[in-house]
């Protein structure tokens, strides 16, 4: 079982979040019309093996999106950011 | 010609270059041994009972092909026409299901519409109690549907393409291509550079990795789908039966096992490790359908990886590198694929072109913005 450190919740069972994708995507600014950048952000995936950062939203715990760093290649989970606090320092 | 990827699509390619196109200076290059990937671990099921023009023609190819592949291949592929019986839950999705017959029907291809009474019929120990979660209203019954045994067919076309000249050079990996500008030239790997006209990628889950060497980046996401066999029981199961409430189909293989499947887990992974929740769900579909097989114990269940696209359909084509081809991004479908998938690839390979059947499959198709969405199956399980 995938279990994931919600820094509100402490560890939980992944079922009691949703998959919310790769979260390395810039998406583009709002309004924009750059046809190709927006194809790259709905449509490409780096699909890596390796380390993945992804969103993952509580929705039976605090719901509050997180960032989770994860192995695609084994399911080790590293750590677990607030998206919201995704960029501060 | 170098095709990356021992699996079906890939050796069938090998195969139809071979005795379609007269082109037997093939290399196909499998990083472990031929068959151990996504060929061995699906549910074996082959049908045509698609809706949108495009499928409907290519998976029919496809079926047509499976019915005459032992013959052509002199290997007996095990093919059973069992039927296969879709369920509807509800008269509008009988009237979905009403649709798709039709559509079907026009394209030549048989289907049967059955009411409660047809489906008791035939399904007789499925639940039509009171008490069912999800009554039984109808279902859509295609009669040349059935199973394949899957290894035999990685193995029947291996050994044609082998006797047609083609090189199968297992245990090797491709560790990166040869550029000369934007066009590629051949693939180093393990076992040294290998020059090549043209080259194709046909690696299913790991298309990315592969792409990801040329400098692509595919609209592709691996996904875990998971397979789950009973013990041997006699037979019982005598047709494949695919749920309507839920994704979710089941078959009894020869040796006598309940074989069934789901949905994928959910997020990307390539662990080929399930998630035990799935297993959960998985169980819970095959007791509402059929009560009388709670008491089953599981033999084995394993996961593959699954090339998922985000409008659930596949690549076969060019790509932005000249002489350098992609077959991948099947989803659930792959394996029912495989023949027609080879024919195509083959094809691109030898023509540098798409081939007719193969036209909604392009790899351009989402800037262009022409995504084929059959069924709403793509890498987000939230639009399943």
């Amino acid at each position: 079982m995938l279990r994931i450190p919600c820094p509100h919740c402490g560890e939980r069972d992944y079922t009691e979040f949703r998959y919310g994708g790769d979260a390395s995507k810039v998406r583009p600014r709002h309004g924009s019309t750059d046809q190709r950048a927006w194809r790259e952000y709905v449509f490409l995936f780096d699909n890596p093996k390796g380390w993945h950062r992804e969103y993952w939203q509580h929705v039976q715990g605090c719901r509050q999106w997180l960032v989770l760093t994860r192995d695609t290649a084994t399911n080790a989970v590293g750590e677990a950011r607030l998206a919201r606090d995704r960029d501060a320092p | 010609m170098v095709i990356i990827g021992g699996g079906g699509h890939g050796l069938a390619a090998a195969y139809y270059l071979a005795a379609r196109h007269g082109i037997y200076n093939v290399a196909v290059i499998e990083r472990a041994c031929i068959g151990s990937g996504n060929v061995g671990r699906n549910t074996t099921l082959v049908r045509s009972n698609y809706q949108l023009d495009g499928n409907t023609q290519f998976f029919e190819h496809s079926l047509r092909l499976w019915e005459g592949l032992s013959h052509e291949l002199n290997f007996n592929v095990m093919l059973s026409q069992r039927g296969q019986v879709v369920l509807a839950h509800g008269p509008s999705q009988l009237d979905v299901l009403a649709r798709k017959g039709n559509i079907m029907r026009l394209n030549g291809i048989d289907a049967e519409l059955l009411d409660r009474d047809g489906v008791i019929r035939l399904l007789p120990y499925l639940d039509y109690s009171d008490a069912s979660r999800f009554p039984i209203h109808g279902g859509l019954l295609q009669r040349r549907a059935g199973t394949v045994r899957h290894d035999a067919v990685a193995w029947g076309y291996a050994r044609a393409a082998s006797r047609l000249g083609v090189d199968i050079v297992e245990n090797c990996t491709v560790t990166g291509f040869v550029r000369d500008g934007d066009r590629i030239t051949g693939v180093e790997t393990s076992r040294g550079r290998i020059n090549a006209g043209r080259t194709a990628i046909s690696v299913a889950g790991h298309s990315s990795q592969v792409a990801a060497m040329a400098g692509l980046r595919l609209p592709v996401e691996s996904h875990l789908l998971q397979a789950f066999v009973t013990e041997p029981i006699k037979p019982f199961v005598d047709h494949v039966i695919s749920f309507g409430a839920e994704l979710f189909y089941i078959s009894q293989s020869d040796k006598g096992g309940l074989v069934f499947g789901g949905h994928i887990d959910g997020f990307n992974s390539y662990t080929q490790r399930g998630q035990f929740p799935k297993v959960q769900d998985v169980a819970e579909c095959a007791v509402a359908l059929i009560p009388a097989i709670s008491r089953l114990r599981l033999l084995r269940h394993w996961a593959g990886i699954q090339d998922m696209t985000p409008d659930g359909s596949p690549f076969i084509g060019r790509t932005p590198l000249r002489n350098l081809f992609l077959n991948g991004g099947w989803c659930y479908q792959g394996f029912k694929a495989t023949p027609a998938a080879g024919v195509c690839l083959a094809h691109t390979i030898a023509h540098d072109e798409e081939h007719p059947l193969a036209r909604h499959f392009s790899l351009d198709r989402f800037e262009r913005g022409n995504g084929y969405d059959e069924y709403g199956l793509g890498n987000r399980t939230y639009r399943q």
